[in-house]
């Protein structure tokens, strides 16, 4: 918000409505935040910490601010890629292009844990893998914006995204008069739209059947996974309520099977079809990948969408940008160095106690070293695993994220943010003007996970 | 609709409508204690709760002595009784969490409210709850719960399901408050006509909130073949047999109506009502309350088996 001690422009409104309000006031509207979240049930579940059930991730109440230029910078380079991510993946389990051309080793994508055999030699429709891609993006300076990861497979959050909103809006209205906010509300739309432009050839009806597969209800992402199929208006189905006939997958319901054209799945890869991936798997519908190759159902995102989001596969994506769409990548992706190379490991090593580390396959901030946090009993410990098996790890420097205005005991501090818009990818490439802005509460701390104590705020875009 | 979705709207109707009963046998139970030991004094009382609500032996299992006390943490707090009121409301607001996209707002968040509170309640001190006031409380959520469904749900096919869950448990709760009647009095027959058998009866009144709705309907004298006539055969009773069957056959034909056919559920349903309607009170205590009750519970738990069959199930085609 502060630049060389100047308020930005497009935070003046809220450090007036900030100095307004008194503190009393702001523990009530903390309080009905709470209550509101705890009531509609938007709860968090941490798996194997015990404790209460219904957790919930805490929500600042100071929004974070994007000028319409700022945005419009990031909105083109969210849509490239997941534009050229797309494209690879449809390369990858084709001709492999890009492979043959020399630009990304063959081992790293073919022997990937993430590259799914089965999915090879298929197009899915409108050759569209991942139809939603949320991107990871932090900021360290007025212009600059870092791509800290992808995430194609089933990128979650957006339901915080959009309730985060709608709190905001209930309790400060003014603050909505006074400042021209783009709406995101669109969102439910637009996703819906998507997934039913990716219906497979032979769904003949101008209205396919769409519905959203989820792991069940103790699952830590259920309450997204119901949100979201009410506000699309589609059933919310688990593997159980599916089976394969013939050439279709039909739903089990009071009148009878119903044939489903498109399932948005929130399973991982191995879960979804207990024949082709893991036999153990009782969430998946036996069969679902036959009719899948044979055109009887869509899946997004399709199996193996995952391999694009490999942060091994991460370093590749600008050059996949420029080797697929044949421009400048909009958006930078941070230094990285792979362990798995020997003179990278050895920079690692001499450097780590500057470095991040993170776990190639490693996903929620567990497993990673923060090496300027970290004491040198840690550094020793983390050395010796990363000689151990170099391949399993990344490293990057630390940047010097910018930070937002938050409410903390104290009052107002700066605390670091990122930020996960979610882009939508069918018949055509769509992006509502907001996101998940993720804050790490703790001070100087740099991990915005929720799992691992962070916080959420409401992400404005300013209209002209 | 998805027959899961179904199924989950259905018990999380018959998890409430439990709850309230569990809550009306509480008052039973504690009104008839007040009265001066009769016979085998207060004990037959309370035992008379457990087996009406068919959790005699889950208790025998965990506690010694049917006293009061053990009984109202029994069928109140604990989660050991899968029917006591906060095993039911814990269950019927988790299904209801699983199919949130089928409720409206005001229900969820009416079975949510319910729930918040209860773990409220359950972190109090026993010593500051009278029962009175759990049993009020549990009243008052469970009629939120059905006014928001009420006044809020679409009347689709999930509002039928919803309806054929409470008034499927209400049949069932109905027989089962009347048959405590029976395990009360079993041993004296002696007092039947007595100051004290009416007292017992028209505390049952009092439990299904029917003690004055029955003066309005009949006046006069309590006799027991008054009050069973109006909660057997009265359709202007909202708890009575008779009603809740009807009730059940209605949503049924909805149901057929909506999906253009039927199945054997509607011919049931249908053939209970009829021989409800055909019945006179004289019959039911020819063939003794008691025995005519538990035919009933009989057929009521083999019709919620129907209705499982060819709708929840999933392997309708």
């Amino acid at each position: 918000m502060f630049h060389a001690d100047q308020v930005r422009p497009p935070y003046a409104r809220l450090a007036d409505w900030t100095q307004q309000m008194p503190d009393e006031l702001r523990c009530l509207k903390q309080a009905e935040a709470e209550a509101f979240f705890r009531r509609i049930g938007i709860t968090f579940a941490v798996y194997g910490e015990g404790g209460d059930p219904d957790r919930l991730i805490p929500f600042d109440m100071f929004p974070r601010v994007f000028t319409q230029a700022e945005w419009r910078k990031l909105e083109r380079g969210v849509k490239q890629r997941a534009r050229a991510l797309n494209a690879f993946l449809v390369d990858i389990y084709g001709r492999g292009e890009i492979v043959r051309a020399g630009k990304i080793p063959a081992a790293l994508v073919y022997r990937n844990a993430a590259y799914e055999k089965a999915a090879a030699g298929i197009v899915p429709p409108r050759g569209v893998y991942s139809h939603i891609v949320g991107i990871d993006i932090v900021r360290t300076g007025p212009d600059t914006f870092y791509v800290l990861e992808d995430n194609c497979r089933t990128p979650s959050g957006v339901s915080y995204m959009l309730e985060n909103r709608e709190i905001m809006m209930r309790l400060f209205p003014g603050l909505f008069r006074e400042n021209r906010i783009e709406p995101i509300d669109s969102y439910s739309t637009l996703l819906r739209r998507t997934l039913a432009s990716v219906a497979p050839e032979k769904c003949t009806s101008s209205d396919p059947v769409v519905v959203l597969l989820t792991p069940g209800h103790f699952n830590s992402a259920y309450y997204e996974h119901s949100f979201l199929a009410d506000l699309m208006g589609i059933e919310l189905v688990e593997g159980a309520d599916l089976f394969v006939e013939g050439p279709f997958v039909w739903m089990r319901t009071t009148e009878g099977p119903k044939k489903v054209d498109v399932i948005y799945r929130r399973l991982d890869d191995a879960f979804i079809d207990p024949l082709c991936f893991r036999p153990d798997s009782m969430l998946g519908v036996p069969g679902l990948m036959d009719v899948y190759r044979s055109g009887g159902v869509a899946i997004a995102s399709a199996p193996g969408a995952g391999v694009a989001d490999d942060k091994a596969v991460y370093t590749y994506v600008p050059d996949m940008i420029r080797f697929y769409l044949g421009e400048e990548p909009v958006l930078q992706n941070v230094p990285t160095w792979q362990c798995a190379k020997s003179d990278d490991l050895r920079y690692v090593l001499d450097n780590l106690a500057e470095l991040v580390v993170k776990e190639v396959h490693g996903s929620g901030g567990y497993g990673m070293l923060v090496g300027p946090k970290a004491s040198r009993d840690q550094l020793a410990s983390f050395a010796e695993r990363l000689r151990a098996d170099p391949g399993k790890y990344i490293a990057q420097p630390t940047l010097a994220l910018s930070t937002t205005p938050t409410f903390v005991d104290q009052g107002i501090a700066p605390r670091h943010v990122d930020l996960r818009p979610f882009c939508l990818v069918g018949e055509r490439i769509e992006l509502v003007p907001g996101g998940l802005t993720r804050v790490a509460l703790t001070e100087g701390s740099l991990v915005v996970n929720s799992s691992q104590g962070g916080g959420v705020k409401d992400t404005w875009v300013l209209a002209e | 609709m998805l027959s899961r979705t179904a199924d989950h709207l259905f018990w999380i109707a018959r998890y409430m409508e439990r709850a309230e009963t569990a809550a009306r046998l509480l008052d039973v139970g504690a009104r008839i204690s007040l009265l001066p030991s009769a016979g085998a004094g207060f004990r037959s009382e309370w035992d008379s709760i457990l087996q009406a609500s068919g959790t005699a032996e889950g208790f025998a299992r965990k506690y010694d002595d049917p006293v009061q006390r053990n009984i109202e943490s029994y069928l109140f707090f604990d989660r050991d009784n899968p029917s006591s009121i906060a095993s039911c409301i814990t269950a019927a607001r988790e299904n209801g969490r699983i199919v949130r996209t089928a409720l409206t707002s005001q229900v969820w968040d009416a079975l949510n409210t319910a729930f918040q509170e209860l773990r409220g309640l359950e972190r109090l001190p026993r010593s500051q709850l009278e029962m009175s006031r759990l049993t009020d409380w549990t009243m008052r959520h469970t009629a939120m719960v059905r006014g928001a469904i009420d006044a809020t749900q679409l009347r689709n096919d999930g509002y039928d399901f919803l309806n054929l869950g409470y008034l499927l448990e209400r049949a069932d709760s109905t027989a089962r408050l009347m048959d405590v009647k029976y395990y009360v009095l079993l041993p004296q027959v002696d007092y039947v006509g007595t100051g004290l058998d009416t007292y017992q009866w028209s505390t049952l009144l009092r439990a299904m909130s029917a003690h004055r709705a029955f003066h309005w309907a009949y006046g006069g004298e309590l006799t027991a073949a008054k009050i069973v006539h109006f909660l057997v055969l009265n359709r202007q009773c909202p708890r009575a047999l008779l009603t809740a069957i009807a009730g059940v056959s209605d949503h049924l034909e909805r149901l057929a109506v909506f999906y253009g056919s039927a199945n054997a559920t509607q011919t049931r349903a249908q053939a209970m009502v009829d021989e409800l309607q055909a019945l006179s009170i004289d019959a039911v205590f020819d063939e003794g309350l008691h025995n005519f009750l538990t035919r009933f519970i009989a057929d009521v738990a083999d019709l919620g088996g129907l209705i499982h069959e060819c709708y929840l199930s999933g392997d309708v085609r």
